[in-house]
């Protein structure tokens, strides 16, 4: 395989990589760089790639367990500290543009969510992904998934139900 | 979309129960503004996923495809240098020739010879082990004193 068959093999599901490190570890600058950790490490085993029957599982698998390494190493949760890098809405910015705000209570609360149930809402209502493909990826079976994600937006309802009923009385 | 259809919808939604179609029907709803007054606290969350997607990497690979060439390189260089060394050990020490140590062609003679050369080493061992002698002496007298 070379450079360009790989860049053809990785460039569908490269910003999915991303988005989910982003998604475990909040940072953006974390997250570029254990998407290109994952993507080079995919590199330099290109020519075991073909014997797997989805390498965009197998990319999603190692992004999943290379940030939860992060997350449990103590240098990340320093960093983690340091770049919560969602900027506060606070009363100055009433007047923006309110689905952007409610938005951005959507990426609190969601980061608030156990991992497990982080990953597997970003997997299937950001990504799209079926639940038999959820639980290859989390190793968990597919009822276990349901249920977890079933939890994870009943969580996000109740907290989004709470911030918006209390926007409603302010004003 | 009816209505009814989309609470249908919701209610197996947060039951992690719906398809991606379905799914992508919750979300079209949402997203066409036209919102149910009592749906509308719903509208952030599929707003919020659909524009999660729009994120993407952007940072460029560092592919390394040198690797391979140096560390081949490096094993062309130490042979290289295996080579070079071991051909200037054989240009500077060429190898001695064999000596001459001289032969006969008669069996008598070479008889003779070889007695010869014999009762030399002996002539000469004998007179080593008669120092030797000198130890047995000292031993002998060291029994006499050490003897209780």
């Amino acid at each position: 395989m070379n450079q360009a068959e790989f860049i053809k093999t990785i460039s569908p599901f490269k910003d999915k990589v991303f988005r989910l490190a982003r998604r475990l570890l909040v940072s953006t600058e974390e997250a570029e760089d254990a998407t290109q950790e994952v993507l080079v490490k995919l590199w330099n085993s290109r020519e075991k790639l073909s014997d797997y029957k989805s390498v965009e599982a197998l990319a999603m698998t190692m992004t999943k367990n290379y940030c939860l390494d992060r997350l449990k190493s103590k240098q990340a949760s320093e960093m983690r500290i340091v770049h919560s890098n969602y900027s506060s809405h606070d009363a100055g910015l009433q007047q923006q543009a309110e689905d952007r705000d409610s938005w951005s209570w959507a990426e609190k609360i969601m980061a608030q969510l156990p991992e497990q149930q982080r990953l597997i809402m970003q997997m299937r209502d950001i990504e799209q992904y079926e639940f038999e493909e959820i639980a290859k990826i989390m190793d968990m079976n597919e009822t276990a998934v349901r249920v977890a994600l079933s939890r994870a937006r009943k969580t996000l309802r109740e907290e989004l139900t709470k911030t918006h009923s209390y926007g409603i009385k302010r004003n | 979309m009816e209505l009814r259809e989309i609470e249908t919808l919701l209610d197996k939604y947060f039951d992690a129960e719906t398809t991606i179609a379905e799914e992508n029907t919750l979300k079209a709803y949402f997203a066409a503004g036209n919102i149910a007054p009592h749906l509308a606290q719903y509208a952030p969350m599929f707003g919020y996923f659909a524009a999660q997607q729009e994120q993407h990497f952007d940072k460029p690979l560092p592919l390394k495809t040198k690797v391979n060439y140096t560390k081949w390189l490096s094993v062309a260089a130490s042979l290289v240098l295996l080579c070079g060394m071991l051909a200037w050990f054989i240009n500077t020490n060429p190898p001695q020739q064999q000596q001459e140590l001289g032969t006969y062609d008669d069996p008598e003679v070479a008889f003779r010879e070889t007695q010869k050369a014999l009762g030399l080493l002996s002539s000469k061992v004998n007179m080593g082990v008669k120092g030797v002698n000198y130890l047995g002496e000292y031993e002998r007298a060291k029994q006499t004193v050490f003897k209780e």
